[in-house]
């Protein structure tokens, strides 16, 4: 009897669990609509969307290597299998051209599809939702606005019982909080938004927030530094492995221009958001830089002061010879790495010194790595830097020789270890497509976006 | 008709050239009968400046035939085309005449390889020395047989009886045979029985370049050879103040640091070893630079204020001409490089008094003449050999490294040094095509025809080529520089800046300023097709611009407003093939067309282009284009459409991309990653060149007649794909999404 | 140094930083790997290692080090050129040619891995590989054709087999 009971009771709340989940799981679809009439949107809200939807970097998740504009078919890796972004050109039958800007609304900020199914928030929904309700009209206004384009994402590659999507409801229950943005009356108004675009649209966190083993930004360490597609995003709290520390004015030109002359180049994935941020409204991208600069908080009189001896050193010409070890390391230094990194060339096209870059600093080699194994493709047609990858000249062994001179030559940390290895490892992984061409870090081609140009 | 006639009017005493005027096998003879009282018409083609036939031509009693030509293989396939003409006036086979190119010891001074010129100058110099020869071998075959020279043939360098007795060229030449002035008249084949010319003949130089056979001046290694590396100034404005040569004299292998001023080089034993000399004396070297550049975002602006020299080089304005409708633009254009693939490259030695440079130059007579001026010697102590670098496209840096290696050859007696350019130093010190800017106004009638037509070009020299020691780098740099000779225009016809200013088209009224802007604050000099790039895609857009305007169809509009027979036939053969009237415009996807007869006496050529633009990015892309050509007697049919296609491809790289970056101080331009061209993956899906041949009539060179009206016709194409008109060159995915984007 | 180029073993005396290509084209004397850049930015000196088309300016000798090398010069000669070079001399596939042989090793190397490569594929492959001239055209042409002659080739030599 009592066995019974406590049999019926453990299936009862089991059941009701199981109602209450599917009670919130369960979201209903929404009507479509037909496409709307492209004309029917004002001119300056769709340039707003423009500025968003870059600020958002939604292109570079939405579009395929070498694949039309936002058509998706991106394979996203996740430790929990491969996802492929979906189309979102207008396009009615594959892309969102039936989506009323509601059910637009609803995936931005709940995470929801048009059709009820929760998403996987590989879509970082967990920040988009921090978006205001004018944003997002005008983000729906530029996307309804896009050239159609049939085509249809490969399926999710992600197993059982992940791929029950009503599971994401218990995700969201513990880890997602709907917005919009609470601003913080004790911060500035640049600040603010700053925080609004950093947190919400730019979803920065997404990337440089690690994360738990569901997947989600752990909140106690926020900005300690993520991963993405094989790449570091570094930390940007005051772990930030950077030889020169950040502050407001080189973020902002870091972020406007694509390169800092004191950090180098942005690469991997984040040359796509630089890229994409040139179009971002000057006063936004100083609002980033102003939050971000105040993640990582005032930098130490000390480490300003071994900055510019790092700088000061970067500038020497004569500086430039190396220490003499002749290891094979460096012998390939001389003949692969110094015409570039080596010379008169300035940024954003010529080699960074290594003393200023993170690379060299990193807390694992991920980045540099995957820079000397996939080199930097050139951006078709727009001065970009170039540089070429060595995965089939050089072996593991001649890398991991490499980088270990690279290493204690240029910073000041231990040896990496288990090198060997890691190169194999990132070799194996082949992403050579996540080595983003840099569109948008010409300086006269800057200058032609602010009007300024010939 | 008499049997030949070879008259030895005179001896001239001291040279023992024989001056003959012969004739034969008909029109010749009576011509030269005709005109003995009168004076002579000119020689064709550089027979002008070099009418005996021995400068072209030398037989040997063993039967080899070698051709000399004054003009230098760029890579354009000449040396085939010149033996087809050759080969086919002689009749020989080709494959065993031996030509010697550009060497100012054993070719005729053909001045520049350049401007288009090669088939016209040397191709009609050998086209009728051959004949003329031929015409003397019969006529001394004839004496020989006891036959007249209407009973001989000739096949294989044979000249063959109608009985069957054959006699070879090589037994019918004696000592200084050619040394003959030429006339000016030939008996040349009738184009009807050609066996070589006119029909598509393999390169002679492309099976060596394909299987790694020693084809370019980089390939050269003599017995003792040293490499050189120059330290270039970081600036044109750059002067070395000071340079530490301790560090790097002390490196392996290094034999000798040169500083004389501002040349700074470094001789090693091998070749990476002067590298590495060279990136240390260059850490070492401090210099002394100031801003002299102007602002690259201003660049237009610059341009149209540096003071000018105007000429109207058309003036046939009508007053009081009633317009339903005016247009006007304005085109700009950046710097632009040659950006040859193999940075420039020569070998120099000096021995016992007198120098030997091997170099990819377009010129070896004006070259050895500079660097002659700059070593403070007699040009006939200075021999320059051409040998083929990469292409050229124009004045790259290949006159410079000449200079730069006799100057350091020069201090090392009896070494073949080696001096190869690096990159950069090829890309920052090459003389860029100059920046122009172009305004044309114009007025349409009632009928939607041209009505008034108003023209301008600014633009700085399209040639400062050695003339003269102050040209080359080395002489400007050494201690005892030499000024850079004042910039001249060069005159129309063929113009410079104002090349292809004046429209083909039929004008009522027109007038066309050129002005000429002799300040040069970048280096400059001729890029393949000089100012006629700019000018047709300026002349050329704007001619779409009216149609438009005139709601007219494009190629309709031109067709309306030429009277040129093969203008039109080029016109209408390209709209024909591309199948301009049936295309369907789609989002993104637009055609363009555009001609132009290069400088108004070469080449016709019209193209057709379809352009996809994807609006997210503003890329546009050339995914088809169809030319018609027509260069008169075409030669190498094959060698004529690898030009245009090249010329086409190159086009829409200058058109689509490319600009050379400077900052207040230096040019910033590098490399490829500041100086990016057209890669594999904008590579057009097709590309069609189809020939209109006129056997008979005179070659018309086909080099550099594609560029202008590939740019407009890609223009032309983006304008059609967006309805949005780009008039500042190049069409850089920014500017066209910019424009496009939301 | 040992160095072992198309088929060869050479014994080198150069320091070992020394890029390749210097030692192909200075102490080897072969021409066909070009000096372009030295950047890796234009493929003119594109060599094969192992099978892989790589850039000889920025690959030093010592990493090359019992590697099978292999340039133009190994893919056949003047009087006997292999399918690529006959391929691009048949289509006369160059005009200064400077490029051509980068463009030869790097199809190579893709035509020796995958026989069937696609237009598009051809495309990607040669992306890293400059041509000045435009003959664009005229080197996919010739790859193409160098592998329909491959692939006859390879038909003749199975059905020889016995
Ligand atoms: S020379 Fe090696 S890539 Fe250009
Ligand atoms: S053929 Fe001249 S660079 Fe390619």
């Amino acid at each position: 009897m009592t066995a019974f009971r406590t049999l019926a009771a453990i299936i009862g709340l089991c059941l009701v669990t199981a109602i209450g989940f599917v009670a919130i799981a369960w979201r209903s679809p929404i009507a479509p609509v037909p496409p709307p009439n492209t004309a029917s949107f004002d001119r300056e809200l769709l340039r707003r969307g423009a500025q968003l939807a870059a600020a958002g970097d939604c292109n570079a998740c939405h579009t395929a290597p070498g694949g039309r504009a936002f058509a998706g078919g991106r394979a996203l890796p996740t430790p929990f299998g491969t996802i492929y972004s979906t189309n979102i050109t207008p396009d009615p039958d594959t892309g969102i051209g039936q989506w009323p800007e509601e059910a637009f609304r609803r995936a931005l900020a709940e995470g929801v599809d048009r059709e009820g199914r929760q998403l996987y928030p590989a879509f970082p929904y967990d920040h988009f939702t921090l978006l205001t309700q004018e944003d997002v009209s005008a983000l729906y206004a530029f996307f309804m606005t896009r050239e159609m384009v049939t085509a249809t994402a490969p399926e999710n590659e992600i197993s059982f019982p992940l791929n029950v999507r009503m599971l994401l409801a218990g995700w969201k229950l513990f880890f997602f909080r709907q917005g919009p943005y609470q601003p913080d009356a004790a911060q500035s108004a640049e600040w603010n938004r700053g925080a609004y675009l950093s947190e919400g649209l730019a979803h920065c966190g997404a990337c440089h927030t690690p994360r738990n083993r569901l997947g989600a930004e752990k909140a106690s360490e926020r900005y300690g530094g993520g991963e993405i597609e094989g790449w570091n995003a570094y930390a940007l709290n005051e772990a930030s492995p950077a030889p020169v520390p950040w502050d407001t004015e080189s973020l902002r030109l870091y972020l406007k221009n694509g390169w800092h002359d004191a950090h180098g180049v942005a690469r991997g994935p984040m040359a796509a958001v630089v890229d994409n941020l040139a179009t971002t409204p000057d006063a936004d991208i100083k609002a980033i830089a102003t939050y971000v600069a105040s993640i990582a908080g005032p930098v130490s009189a000390e480490r300003q002061q071994a900055a510019e001896a790092l700088v000061a050193a970067a500038r020497n010409p004569a500086g430039k010879s190396a220490s003499g070890t002749e290891t094979s390391g460096e012998h390939i230094f001389h003949a692969t790495c110094a015409g570039c990194h080596e010379s008169e060339r300035p940024l954003p096209f010529g080699g960074v010194n290594l003393i200023l870059s993170t690379g060299p600093s990193g807390p694992n080699p991920h980045n540099i790595l995957n820079v000397v194994l996939w080199g930097l493709p050139p951006a078709d047609g727009a001065r970009s830097p170039i540089m070429p990858g060595f995965a089939a000249s050089l072996s593991d062994q001649q890398i991991a020789a490499l980088l270990s001179y690279v290493r204690a030559r240029f910073s000041d940390k231990p040896a990496w270890p288990d090198l060997e290895k890691k190169v194999r490892e990132a070799r194996n992984a082949g992403r050579p497509d996540t080595v983003y061409p840099a569109h948008g870090i010409d300086p006269a081609e800057a200058m032609l976006n602010r009007g300024e140009g010939p | 008709m008499t049997s030949a006639l070879v008259t030895r009017r005179s001896v001239l005493a001291g040279t023992g050239a024989l001056v003959v005027s012969f004739s034969s096998i008909s029109r010749a003879l009576t011509q030269t009968l005709d005109t003995g009282q009168r004076e002579k018409p000119p020689l064709p083609g550089s027979l002008k400046e070099n009418p005996f036939l021995d400068s072209w031509i030398r037989i040997e009693a063993d039967g080899r035939i070698t051709i000399f030509t004054g003009k230098a293989e760029l890579g354009q396939g000449i040396k085939t085309a010149l033996l087809q003409v050759a080969a086919e006036q002689l009749d020989v086979p080709l494959a065993s005449l031996k030509l010697i190119t550009a060497d100012t010891s054993q070719t005729a001074n053909e001045g520049f390889t350049a401007g288009s010129h090669s088939m016209q100058d040397s191709g009609t110099a050998i086209l009728h020395a051959a004949a003329q020869a031929r015409a003397i071998l019969v006529v001394e075959a004839a004496k020989r047989l006891g036959v007249t020279e209407e009973t001989l043939k000739t096949k294989s360098g044979a000249v063959i009886a109608a009985d069957g007795r054959k006699l070879g060229y090589g037994e019918l030449v004696s000592e200084n045979f050619l040394h003959l002035e030429a006339q000016p008249q030939s008996p040349l084949k009738d184009p009807a029985s050609f066996t070589v010319m006119g029909k598509s003949t393999p390169r002679v130089d492309i099976p060596a370049k394909v299987t790694g056979g020693a084809a370019y001046v980089q390939d050269m290694r003599l017995p003792g050879m040293v490499h050189a590396r120059v330290v270039r100034p970081p600036s044109y404005s750059a002067s070395l103040t000071n340079v530490d040569t301790a560090g790097a004299e002390k490196l392996p292998g290094v034999i000798k640091i040169l500083r004389d001023g501002n040349f700074l080089a470094v001789v090693a034993e091998r070749e990476f070893q002067a590298i590495k000399a060279m990136r240390a004396l260059s850490a070492a070297a401090q210099w002394a630079q100031k801003p002299s550049l102007p602002k690259q975002s201003e660049l237009p602006a610059t341009v149209m204020a540096l003071p000018s020299q105007d000429t109207a080089i058309i003036d046939r304005r009508q007053e009081g001409i009633v317009a339903a409708k005016k247009l006007e633009a304005t085109c700009t254009r950046p710097y632009q490089a040659h950006g040859s693939i193999g940075p420039s490259c020569a070998v120099a030695v000096w021995n016992e008094e007198s120098m030997t440079i091997w170099t990819h130059t377009q010129g070896v007579y004006p070259d050895r003449q500079a660097i002659a001026q700059m070593l403070r010697l007699p040009p006939e102590k200075v021999r320059c050999i051409h040998v083929e670098g990469s292409g050229c496209y124009g004045h790259n840096g290949a006159d410079d490294a000449a200079a730069d290696a006799a100057l350091i050859a020069r201090s090392l007696p009896g070494r073949p040094v080696r001096v190869q350019w690096m990159r950069e130093q090829e890309h920052a010190w090459e003389p860029f095509g100059p920046a122009m800017v172009t305004k044309v106004s114009a007025a349409l009638d009632e009928a939607g025809d041209i009505a008034d037509w108003d023209y301008a070009v600014w633009s700085n020299t399209h040639s400062t080529r050695p003339g003269g020691a102050g040209s080359l780098l080395a002489a400007q740099h050494m201690a005892e520089p030499f000024a850079l000779p004042a910039p001249k225009p060069i005159p129309q016809p063929e113009g410079g800046g104002d090349r292809n200013a004046i429209p083909l088209y039929h004008l009522p009224s027109a007038r066309v300023m050129h002005h000429f802007l002799p300040a040069m604050p970048v280096r400059v000099s001729a890029l393949r097709s000089l100012g006629a790039y700019m000018n047709v895609f300026s002349i050329e857009s704007f001619m779409d611009e009216l149609a438009e305007a005139a709601g007219r169809d494009p190629v309709e509009f031109r067709l309306k407003h030429l009277d040129d027979v093969r203008a039109r036939d080029v016109v209408m053969l390209a709209s024909e093939r591309f199948g301009w009237d049936s295309f369907q415009r789609r989002l993104g996807r637009g055609c363009g067309f555009a001609f132009a007869r290069y400088k108004n006496l070469a080449a016709y050529c019209a193209i057709a282009a379809e352009v996809e633009v994807e609006r997210e990015t503003g890329r546009a892309r050339l995914v088809r284009a169809v030319a018609a050509v027509d260069s008169g007697q075409t030669v190498n049919p094959d060698g004529v459409i690898n030009q245009v296609e090249g010329a086409i491809l190159q086009s829409a790289s200058w058109t689509l991309y490319e600009s050379v970056g400077f900052d207040d101080t230096r040019i910033t331009s590098i490399d490829w990653s500041t100086y990016p061209i057209l890669r594999f993956d904008a590579v057009p899906a097709s590309v069609d060149v189809h020939i209109i041949d006129r056997p008979g009539q005179p070659f018309l060179g086909t080099g550099e007649t594609g560029q202008g009206p590939a740019a407009a016709a890609i223009a032309n194409a983006v304008a059609n794909a967006t309805g949005k008109r780009f008039r500042d060159l190049p069409l850089t995915r920014q500017r066209i999404k910019n424009v496009i984007g939301v | 140094m040992k160095l072992k180029v198309n088929g060869s073993e050479y014994e080198i005396d150069a320091d070992p930083d020394t890029p390749l290509l210097y030692v192909l084209r200075n102490d080897l004397a072969l021409n066909g790997a070009k000096f372009g850049c030295g950047l890796g930015q234009c493929g003119a000196c594109t060599v094969m290692v192992d099978g892989k088309a790589i850039f000889s300016c920025l690959t030093p000798m010592l990493v090359v080090e019992g590697k099978e090398i292999t340039t133009v010069e190994g893919l056949g000669s003047i009087d006997n050129p292999g399918p690529l070079q006959r391929a691009f001399i048949e289509e006369q596939a160059a005009q200064c040619g400077y490029c051509i042989a980068g463009m030869i090793m790097r199809a190579q190397a893709l035509l020796q891995k995958n026989p069937d490569a696609s237009d598009a594929e051809v495309r990607a492959a040669l992306e890293p590989n400059l041509c000045r001239c435009g003959t664009h055209m005229r080197i996919l042409r010739a790859v193409r054709r160098a592998a329909d002659l491959m692939r006859t080739a390879a038909h003749g030599s199975e059905r020889r087999a016995p």
